[in-house]
């Protein structure tokens, strides 16, 4: 039997806002335990949380890049249960009426175009951290640390409109690149400021009835992610074809032994008995608000590379890769403004420049080489003063040098030997020393023409004009 | 509407509280005449009236992204029965971490 998997996604997002959801501790990470708490985000009794503004305006931010329903009014919700990291007992979140609803992304998978829809974003307070595996924990205990406690997220979650492990994967991919396009969450799964969760189920092929769904829970990777999916739908699979049944329950995916683990059923008895938090009055979000908001977002991925593509004619692959970070993107912008090739410019990002910011572990904000720099040095291989060769070189001593290309291609006299009647005695020079290459060039051995120019590049330093020495090459050889 | 002592029994479990028998008994008649009471809303015709989410008729009370200072470590674990190294300690979750 063919079978159908089918799988919905919860994503977690922490925002990129100084301070708390509620409160004003600084929701910065890293910091010493129980520092960042105050007596609203430790839950005591007769305080009142306060929304930071500009939670709300992320939320709208990413609802309106996912073409969502921005709710015209929209409340906060007390979800009911009991974990020592939850000092109030009740998380703050949204359950009737959230913030967006009725968006999707369009991604595109090996080819496709798909469409994924999501069910809603809703704002909500992230949980403290339990520690239990470190040497000082002892055996009996648990110790919490409340820092993180009111650290604003939103949740997004999706139609269950994804229909492969590596859909999930290149939806994810995308949704992230939108939150660092918006500047609103770093989007790193590896310390948790990205969560994602996986509704999971499977059917035979045809149907349009759910099957029973798994919830898979602790992906912290994007491959992780694409794993663990992979490896939940093989295991559903495996024991519906065995005549089984897929049971409902909850699932801990483990990253090292790549295998998932039931949660206990005692932990799952959940009913969170949701009900409007009386402590927050409704948000209103007037028109007005939603296009000034509309007005401060920049131009989103899937855009800028399909822009990318028409305006600057790059190859696709070329315009996914330069447009992954929206830094990246500006700064091949930046040099692409002043060169008319905007493929040299887009090869020398995607190699030299990637590669240097790869293997030094560098932002490309920190990057020593800024647009107009690297500009310079494209336009002097551009105009063929020098060869592409010798503008590797240049480039590594940019690197640590603050002088222009020009300034650097003078100081060493790099200046590619395009003239002819220079270039003549050097390569009559090659042939005269070499009979014995000339003579099997002539019996057709035509690779020897490798050998020649590798001994012209030699003895010019690599300064001469490849071009000019293949032609001149070519004459000399051929007259012989 | 009436309340079961199964149900009491399941409010009790989620608010993590603990009752002999006489106590589930007399909080199953307290919670059924509660339940009757606000049954009597149900008489009403509701039709033309949006849920209530709020009592107040106030909308968007928001506040500034700006950082205040938190409580200095000692104090916010001063309610603590037991700290330890700057963390709360509380009996051992039972989790699969």
């Amino acid at each position: 039997m063919e079978f159908e998997t089918v799988i919905g996604l919860e994503i977690h997002a922490q925002l990129l806002t100084s301070t708390k959801i509620f409160c004003t501790c600084s929701s910065s990470f890293g910091a010493e335990q129980n520092t960042h708490a105050c007596p609203v985000c430790l839950g005591m009794p007769g305080v009142l949380p306060v929304l930071n503004k500009k939670v709300v305006e992320y939320a709208i931010k990413m609802g309106l890049a996912t073409n969502c329903k921005i709710a015209s009014r929209s409340i906060f919700a007390r979800k009911n249960y009991f974990y020592p990291d939850l000092p109030k007992g009740y998380q703050i979140s949204q359950f009737e009426e959230p913030i967006c609803e009725y968006g999707h992304v369009d991604i595109i998978v090996e080819g496709e175009p798909r469409r994924i829809r999501l069910t809603r974003i809703h704002m909500e307070e992230d949980a403290g951290k339990s520690i239990h595996a470190e040497e000082f924990v002892a055996s009996d205990e648990t110790l919490v640390d409340v820092n993180r406690c009111g650290t604003p997220l939103i949740e997004i979650v999706t139609e269950p409109d994804i229909r492969s492990p590596r859909e999930a994967f290149v939806f994810l991919n995308e949704l992230r690149q939108i939150l660092r396009y918006l500047n609103i969450c770093d989007g790193n799964m590896e310390e948790g400021s990205l969560r994602c969760d996986a509704n999971i189920s499977i059917r035979p092929k045809g149907d349009t009835k759910l099957g029973t769904k798994a919830e898979l829970k602790n992906m912290n990777s994007f491959r992780g992610v694409e794993k663990a999916i992979e490896y939940e739908v093989l295991r559903q699979t495996d024991i519906i074809t065995s005549g089984g049944k897929v049971q409902q329950q909850t699932l801990l995916w483990d990253d090292k032994r790549m295998e998932v683990q039931p949660i206990r059923s005692k932990e799952m008895a959940h009913d969170y008995r949701y009900f409007p938090d009386p402590d927050l009055v409704p948000v209103d979000v007037a028109p007005e608000w939603i296009e000034a908001i509309r007005a401060d977002m920049p131009e989103l991925p899937a855009a800028r590379r399909e822009r990318f593509r028409t305006q600057f004619k790059l190859p696709e692959y070329d315009a996914a890769v330069l447009t992954e970070t929206k830094d990246v993107a500006d700064y091949f912008e930046a040099v692409a403004a002043h060169i008319d090739d905007a493929k040299l410019v887009s090869n020398w990002i995607m190699g030299e420049v990637l590669r240097t910011l790869n293997e030094q572990k560098l932002d490309i904000a920190d990057f020593p080489i800024n647009p107009q720099r690297l500009a310079g040095l494209v336009d002097l291989i551009q105009k063929s003063v020098i060869s592409g060769k010798i503008a590797k070189s240049v480039f590594t001593e940019m690197l640590t040098s603050t002088d222009s290309a020009q300034q650097i291609v003078d100081a060493k006299g790099l200046t590619q030997v395009s003239d002819s009647s220079e270039l003549d005695q050097v390569i009559n020079d090659i042939i005269t020393a070499n009979p014995d290459a000339v003579e099997r060039f002539k019996a057709g051995e035509t690779k020897l023409t490798g050998f020649f120019v590798g001994q012209i590049m030699k003895a010019t330093q690599g300064k001469a004009n490849p071009k000019v020495v293949n032609q001149l090459l070519m004459e000399k050889l051929n007259k012989k | 509407m009436e309340i079961t002592r199964s149900d009491v029994e399941n409010v009790a479990q989620l608010a993590k509280l603990k009752f002999d028998d006489d106590e589930i008994d007399q909080l199953r008649q307290q919670m059924s005449s509660i339940i009757s009471y606000f049954e009597k809303l149900s008489e009403l015709n509701t039709d033309d009236v949006a849920p209530l989410s709020h009592v107040l008729d106030i909308t968007n009370r928001m506040r500034p992204d700006e950082v205040r200072e938190s409580l200095p470590q000692d104090i916010a674990l001063s309610n603590a029965p037991v700290s330890k190294r700057g963390y709360f300690s509380v009996p051992k979750v039972i989790s699969n971490d």
